[in-house]
C-alpha cells in the first residue's frame, strides 16, 4: 500500500518490461515477500525445516573427514586442500539449491497450472518461478556451506595475493552459478520428456558429489565427461589448486583456475538459451 | 484493427502411442486446425465446442501460453509469444481450472501483489478494487487466505484478479465450470456489466450456454479445431432448422390434425387435445387465428428453440450439419 505513485502507471505501455527496471525489481521483491509471508503460515515446520537441512551438507563434510580418518592423502591432496575444495563445492551447491533448485519442480509447475499462470504475468517465467516457490529452509545450508568455505581458506595456509583474494570472492558465486544452470539445464528436458527427473538428479547431485573431491580421485572417461564434458572441474578442482598454489597434477595450466568465472557466465548463457527454447516448446497440459 | 486477429492458426502436438511391449509410435495430433478469426473492440465473444475441440488450445496462442505450430495471431496489436510480458499487461486471463492467486495468503493481499507485478498506481488500483467489491460482494471473504475459499468465492477473486490493471481483453476459460447457481449468476452479471461498459473485449469458452445466451450476442462453434459456426444464436437456429414451437392447448381434439400454411404439426399429445406446430413462415398470430377458426383455444405457449439441443446435434454430426443448405 506504500510508494504512492513512484511506479510507472499502466499508461506507459509501451515500454517492454525487463528484469532491469525497477517497477520490474520492485514486483520480484513483492513475489519474494508474498512467499517469506506463505511459509512463515507454517512456522513450526519451517524451524524443523531450517534445522534438519543442514544435515544433508554436514553429510558430505564428514564424508571427507572420515575418508581422512583412513588416509592421509587423497588423490595426491591434504585433508586441509580437499577441505578447500569441498569448501567450495558446498557453498555453491548449497546457494545454487536454495537460488534455483526448485526449478526441478517444473514438472508439477505445469501440472498443477501454476506454469500457465506465470505466462500470462507481464514478468519473466523463470524469476517468478523461483521467487514463488524459494525454498528459505534451505538458508541453513547454505549459511553451513559458506562456514565450511572460510574455515578451510583460513586453515589450507594460502600464500595470499590480491588475486587470489579476488578469486576467493569471485568463485563460490561462479560455483553457485554453474550449479544454477545445471539445475535449469536439467529441468528444461522435462518440457520435452516429463519422466525426466531421475536423470536431473543424476547430473545435479552428481556434479555436487564429483565436485567434492579432487578430480585425481577419478578415472578415465567417467573423469573425462563429468570435469571437461560438462566442466564441473571449473567448480571447485581448479580454482582450489590456484589458491593453493599448486600446479595442476593431470597437466592443465594454472590459468584454468581462474577461469571458473568464465565457465561460469557460459554455463548461465546456455541455460537461458536452453529454458527460452523450452518455453517454446510447452505443451500446457489439458483444458 | 481488430483487437484479436487469427489467421490460419495451428497447433498440432506431436504424441507417443504405445505400438507393442516396447515399441512407441510417434503420431501427430492437431488440437487447432487453421482457425481464422476477427474480433473487434468491446465485442463479446462466446466460444463453445465439445471436450478436445482445440478452445483452450486456441486460448493459450492468444495468450502467449503456446506457441502456434503455424498460422499468424494479433492480440491487441502484438504477437502474443514474443511480445509475451507486454502483451500481459494488456490482457486479462481467467483459467477456470488454473489460479492467478497466492494459495497461503489472504485474498487481500493477493491483490497487492498484482498490483506490484502489473505496475498499476495506487489510486486506479484502488478504485478498481473496490468496485469489484461492490459488484462481487469479497468484502466477506478478502481476509481469508485462498485455499479456504469455497469455488465460487475463489473464482469471484480470479475474476477481480484479472481486471485490476484494467485489461483491454479479458479472455476467460470456462470461468463458470463446477460453480454452484448463486454463483454462477454473479459471474454471469458482473460480466455483462463489464460487456455494457462496452471498452473492455471479452472472449470466453465454457460448456455451459446459458452463458453465452446470457453474455454474448457473438457465438463460435470449434469442432475438431475448426471453426464450424460464427454468428449469433438466431443465425445458429436458422441454419440448422431449430425452430420456435407453439403449443395449443384445445377444448376437444379435432377429428384430424389441422393443415396451417407455414407452420406443421410437429407432435399430437393428450388425445389430440395439445397440438405442438413448428414456426417455419407463420407468424404466432396467424397460428392462433388459424387454430381460432376450427377449434375453442383453452390456453398457447410459446417454446423458443432449445439451442442445447441445436449444439448437441452440431456435435455429432458437424460435418452434415455443414453441408446441410
Amino acid at each position: 500500500m506504500a510508494e504512492r505513485g513512484s511506479a510507472p502507471g499502466v499508461a506507459e505501455r509501451g515500454s517492454a518490461p525487463g528484469v532491469a527496471d525497477l517497477a520490474g525489481l520492485r514486483a520480484y521483491r513483492a513475489l519474494l515477500g508474498a512467499q517469506a509471508r506463505s511459509q512463515a503460515a507454517y512456522r513450526t515446520s519451517f524451524v524443523v525445516d531450517l534445522v534438519g537441512n543442514v544435515g544433508a551438507t554436514v553429510f558430505d563434510v564428514v564424508t571427507v573427514l572420515v575418508i581422512f580418518g583412513v588416509t592421509r592423502e587423497l588423490g595426491g591432496f591434504t585433508l586441509r586442500e580437499t577441505l578447500v575444495v569441498v569448501g567450495l563445492s558446498s557453498c555453491g551447491f548449497a546457494t545454487a539449491d536454495l537460488l534455483v533448485g526448485n526449478i526441478e519442480r517444473l514438472p508439477r509447475y505445469v501440472r498443477t497450472g501454476l506454469f500457465d499462470a506465470v505466462l500470462v504475468r507481464p514478468l519473466g517465467a523463470l524469476p517468478q518461478l523461483l521467487l514463488m516457490d524459494l525454498p528459505l529452509r534451505k538458508l541453513s545450508r547454505a549459511v553451513f556451506g559458506l562456514a565450511v568455505l572460510l574455515f578451510a581458506l583460513v586453515s589450507a595456509d594460502i600464500d595470499w595475493t590480491p588475486g587470489r583474494v579476488a578469486l576467493a570472492v569471485a568463485a563460490p558465486p561462479a560455483a553457485a552459478v554453474f550449479f544454477g544452470s545445471v539445475f535449469v539445464m536439467t529441468a528444461t528436458v522435462s518440457f520435452y520428456w516429463v519422466d525426466s527427473g531421475e536423470l536431473a538428479n543424476a547430473v545435479t547431485y552428481g556434479g555436487r558429489d564429483f565436485t567434492s573431491y579432487p578430480i585425481t580421485v577419478y578415472g578415465g572417461w567417467f573423469r573425462a565427461l563429468f570435469a571437461y564434458g560438462m566442466g564441473f572441474a571449473f567448480v571447485s578442482y581448479h580454482p582450489a589448486l590456484a589458491l593453493l598454489g599448486r600446479a595442476d597434477p593431470l597437466g592443465l595450466p594454472s590459468w584454468a583456475g581462474w577461469a571458473a568465472p568464465g565457465v561460469a557466465v557460459v554455463a548461465a548463457a546456455l541455460a537461458a538459451l536452453a529454458w527460452r527454447v523450452g518455453v517454446r516448446h510447452y505443451r500446457s497440459t489439458g483444458s | 484493427m481488430s483487437v484479436i486477429e487469427m489467421d490460419g492458426l495451428r497447433k498440432e502436438f506431436t504424441v507417443r502411442v504405445k505400438a507393442g511391449p516396447l515399441r512407441r509410435e510417434k503420431r501427430t495430433v492437431t488440437a487447432v486446425d487453421g482457425v481464422d478469426l476477427r474480433v473487434e473492440r468491446g465485442e463479446m465473444l462466446g466460444c463453445i465446442g465439445p471436450n478436445g475441440a482445440g478452445k483452450s488450445t486456441t486460448l493459450k496462442m492468444l495468450t502467449g501460453v503456446l506457441t502456434p505450430s503455424a498460422g499468424r495471431a494479433r492480440v491487441c496489436g502484438l504477437r502474443p509469444v514474443a511480445d509475451r510480458t507486454r502483451l500481459a499487461l494488456r490482457i486479462g486471463v481467467v483459467f477456470g481450472q488454473r489460479s492467478q492467486l497466492w494459495w497461503d495468503l489472504p485474498l487481500r493481499d493477493s491483490f497487492d501483489l498484482l498490483r506490484h507485478v502489473y505496475r498499476v498506481r495506487a489510486g486506479e488500483h484502488a478504485a478498481r478494487l473496490a468496485r469489484c467489491r461492490d459488484l462481487l460482494d469479497l468484502d466477506a471473504f478478502l481476509d481469508t487466505p485462498v485455499r479456504q475459499l469455497s469455488l465460487g468465492q475463489r473464482m469471484r477473486g480470479e475474476l477481480t484478479a484479472a481486471l485490476l490493471h484494467g485489461p483491454e481483453v479479458l479472455f476467460l476459460d470456462e470461468p463458470t465450470i463446477g460453480l454452484d447457481v448463486v454463483s454462477k449468476q454473479a459471474v454471469r452479471g458482473f460480466l455483462a456489466e463489464l460487456g455494457r461498459a462496452g471498452d473492455t473485449t471479452l472472449v470466453l469458452t465454457t460448456h455451459d450456454l446459458a452463458d453465452i445466451e446470457r453474455l454474448c450476442r457473438r457465438l463460435v462453434v470449434i469442432d475438431h479445431g475448426r471453426v464450424v459456426h460464427d454468428g449469433s444464436i438466431a443465425e445458429l437456429h436458422r441454419r440448422y432448422g431449430s425452430r420456435r414451437m407453439v403449443v395449443a392447448e384445445l377444448d376437444a381434439a379435432l377429428p384430424e390434425p389441422p393443415v396451417l400454411p407455414g407452420a406443421p404439426v410437429q407432435r399430437v399429445e393428450a388425445d389430440g387435445r395439445r397440438l405442438v406446430f413448428a414456426l417455419e413462415r407463420a407468424s404466432v398470430a396467424e397460428v392462433v387465428a388459424g387454430l381460432a377458426g376450427l377449434t375453442t383455444l383453452r390456453d398457447i405457449s410459446i417454446v423458443e428453440p432449445d439451442i442445447e439441443e441445436v449444439v448437441a446435434r452440431l456435435y455429432r454430426a458437424p460435418a452434415a450439419l455443414m453441408d446441410a443448405p
